[in-house]
């Protein structure tokens, strides 16, 4: 017991449960599988970033890029797919590679230039953002393929709730999970990810200790690409409309979720399961407010009120441990 | 003394490289006094925000409430204004009821910048994540008190502050002068502004040559919250309305714009005359580019890959004189 309350996931998880319980009091219906099930779908972009956001945030540095990488991404794959054909594969594809190629050139300006990660990102959110919408005009696209409106019904199994309607775990979600299991296993069992954990600690260190710093940069830097890529076009599936202006403006309340999590933002710290439960607290919380019918202009004001807590309580629990350390040296 | 102010000195040349470019794509159009005097009224609101993020950014921070905090003070202002004011009246006696609302603006801002600045100063909250906090906190607050509405008509007093002229020159921009003059006079001649020079330096050693750390930062946010107040005042006149989300494309582009002007965001340097600089510059690409009818998401882009284009001349005149030096 006393271990886990050493560990920042504990007391995020803490709140989640509570959380839960009062809004089951007041809505029942918050925990059924079908809610429960409903939530992992539509917030399986959300989540998608997220993991992307924990990987640059754990290598000490910051991308605010991501969303409009991911609108770039989507909205080429749209036009591709309805005015060559294709299928899924190809989508994916599509996605990813440029995903990839813009978080590579984020990678190399920010590495042989030697900008800050944060103004770089910020440059280049706008110079994706701008060119995108210059040329596509800003349209929006509705006349997605029939194949992928089939896509995004599918379910791995389903089930029928008492009122007869159908409902069941998405491929949206699967796809999800197996980028967080793949991400897991690459944090925490392999040279790779012990290397970024290391650069985030310090960058002179972990060279000294054979680690190739430029490497492991472009790595974080395009997988952040790979995942804007897939998140946009999970988000795509999702709505089922293309709209260029609907996911640039939400990249700080990304980093904010996988803040929340316990990642650091200087660099070196946060796990894959604090991530999660940062996403799920913000899903849970929005999803809450409205169960209990709080009107949703309210919603901003508690998200905000749950950072400022979380944020202070972690950093105040740090001073006091930082304190009891001085103390113990001095004895 | 030329060393500090060498960034401005390039940046003043790609200024002027930027309106002689300018001159010859638009033809004549460019240099005409309505345009310089339509400029004169875009860049103010812009350039008070980036004052406002700057003076954070010289600490090593950042104030990313900035314009959440803006939003709200306009609000507020709009709020007693509206409800005490009938917009056709021309009475004498509204006069209290405009400065009392412009102060309640005022005050509402530097409320955001102490929560900011006791969050970051006294519980050590890193500056990015409490502002990020209280960003969404006052956000929602400014949702909740208009319910998404636009308040709108003011009394012609203050309607003035957005779009008069005093002998020719916009009114904002009188402001904005007054502003940024303030804020030079505040780094370059008082101990707050060397401390946060220093503090954006090195924290530990500034700690250790007797500076009271925590205290500085507090005022620095006050600060910043201020001038996001005075921002707001300017954005709610010149609109003749307030309502939420005002302006929030404006965040990401005055850590631009600090950064253009040389500002270093990891703290500790960077100058007034070097923002008002890259404002302008910023302001004519934009100008310009709207006279030659780009789109305006052109010019966004555009701007990005400025802040880069700087960046990197930036960094390579540092290699180069770090070479000549060891040789």
């Amino acid at each position: 017991m006393k271990r886990l309350l050493r560990y920042h996931e504990t007391y995020v998880f803490m709140v989640i449960v509570v959380f839960s319980l009062i809004i089951t009091l007041i809505n029942p219906r918050f925990l059924t599988l079908e809610n429960l099930f409903d939530l992992l779908k539509s917030y399986s972009y959300l989540g998608i970033f997220a993991v992307g956001v924990l990987f640059v945030l754990i290598s000490g540095g910051i991308d605010i890029s991501f969303t409009a990488v991911a609108t770039v991404a989507a909205y080429v794959m749209t036009v591709t797919v309805i005015e060559y054909g294709g299928n899924i594969f190809t989508a994916f594809l599509i996605v990813s590679g440029i995903g990839i190629v813009l978080g590579v050139i984020n990678a190399v300006i920010i590495y042989f230039f030697n900008i800050p990660t944060i103004i770089t990102t910020i440059a280049t959110l706008n110079i994706y953002y701008g060119i995108l919408t210059v040329w596509s005009g800003g349209k929006w696209i509705y006349a997605l393929p029939t194949w992928f409106r089939e896509f995004a019904c599918i379910r791995v199994f389903t089930l029928t709730n008492a009122e007869g309607i159908e409902y069941g775990l998405s491929i949206i979600t699967v796809i999800w999970l197996l980028i967080i299991a793949v991400a897991w296993v690459i944090l925490r069992y392999t040279a790779l990810g012990r290397g970024i954990y290391a650069m985030g600690g310090s960058p002179a260190s972990a060279r000294r200790a054979g680690f190739n710093v430029f490497r492991l940069q472009m790595f974080v830097y395009s997988f952040m690409g790979l995942m804007a890529g897939i998140a946009g076009l999970v988000q795509v599936l999702l709505v089922q409309t293309m709209a260029p202006n609907s996911m640039v403006g939400k990249e700080l309340d990304v980093i904010a979720s996988v803040v929340l999590g316990g990642a650091s933002l200087a660099g070196g710290a946060g796990t894959m399961l604090g991530t999660l439960l940062g996403v799920a607290l913000i899903a849970i919380m929005s999803n809450g407010l409205t169960l209990m019918r709080v009107p949703s202009f309210w919603y901003n004001v508690f998200i905000g009120l749950i950072i400022l807590t979380s944020v202070s309580a972690s950093a105040y629990r740090r001073k006091m441990r930082e304190r009891q350390a001085i103390a113990v040296e001095v004895e | 003394m030329i060393r500090k102010y060498s960034e401005s000195i390039i940046l003043g040349l790609v200024m002027l490289a930027v309106l002689l470019l300018m001159w010859i794509l638009t033809g004549r159009d460019f240099v005409q006094i309505g345009n310089f005097q339509s400029m004169a009224f875009q860049l103010p609101e812009l350039g008070i925000l980036s004052l406002a993020m700057m003076v954070t950014m010289l600490t090593g921070g950042i104030n990313l409430s900035i314009i959440a905090s803006a939003d709200l003070s306009g609000i507020i202002t709009a709020m007693i204004l509206t409800s005490y004011i009938d917009p056709e009246a021309t009475g004498v006696g509204s006069g209290g009821v405009i400065v009392l609302a412009i102060c309640a603006g005022l005050l509402t801002s530097v409320v955001i910048g102490l929560v900011n600045g006791f969050l970051i100063a006294k519980l050590d909250v890193s500056p990015i994540l409490a502002t990020l906090g209280t960003m969404i906190l006052v956000n929602g607050l400014t949702i909740v008190l208009t319910k998404g509405y636009v308040i709108s008509g003011f009394p012609n007093p203050v309607r003035f502050i957005g779009n008069g002229l005093v002998l020719g020159v916009p009114m904002p921009m009188i402001i904005f002068i007054l502003s940024a003059l303030l804020m030079a006079l505040l780094l370059n001649r008082t101990s707050l502004g060397l401390n946060i020079y220093m503090m954006g330096s090195n924290p530990t050693a500034c700690f250790f040559s007797g500076v009271h750390n925590a205290g500085v930062l507090l005022k620095t946010y006050l600060v910043s919250g201020l001038y996001s107040g005075i921002a707001a005042i300017i954005m709610i006149s010149r609109f003749n309305s307030a309502k939420a989300e005002y302006g929030e494309s404006y965040l990401l582009m005055t850590v631009l714009a600090s950064v253009l002007g040389g500002t270093s965001a990891a703290g500790g340097f960077g100058t007034v005359s070097g923002l008002v600089i890259a404002l302008v510059i910023l302001q004519m690409v934009s100008s310009g580019l709207n006279l030659l009818r780009v789109s305006s998401f052109m010019t966004i882009a555009i701007w990005g890959m400025i802040l880069i284009l700087v960046m990197v001349v930036n960094y390579l005149i540092g290699k180069y004189q770090e070479k000549r030096w060891q040789s």
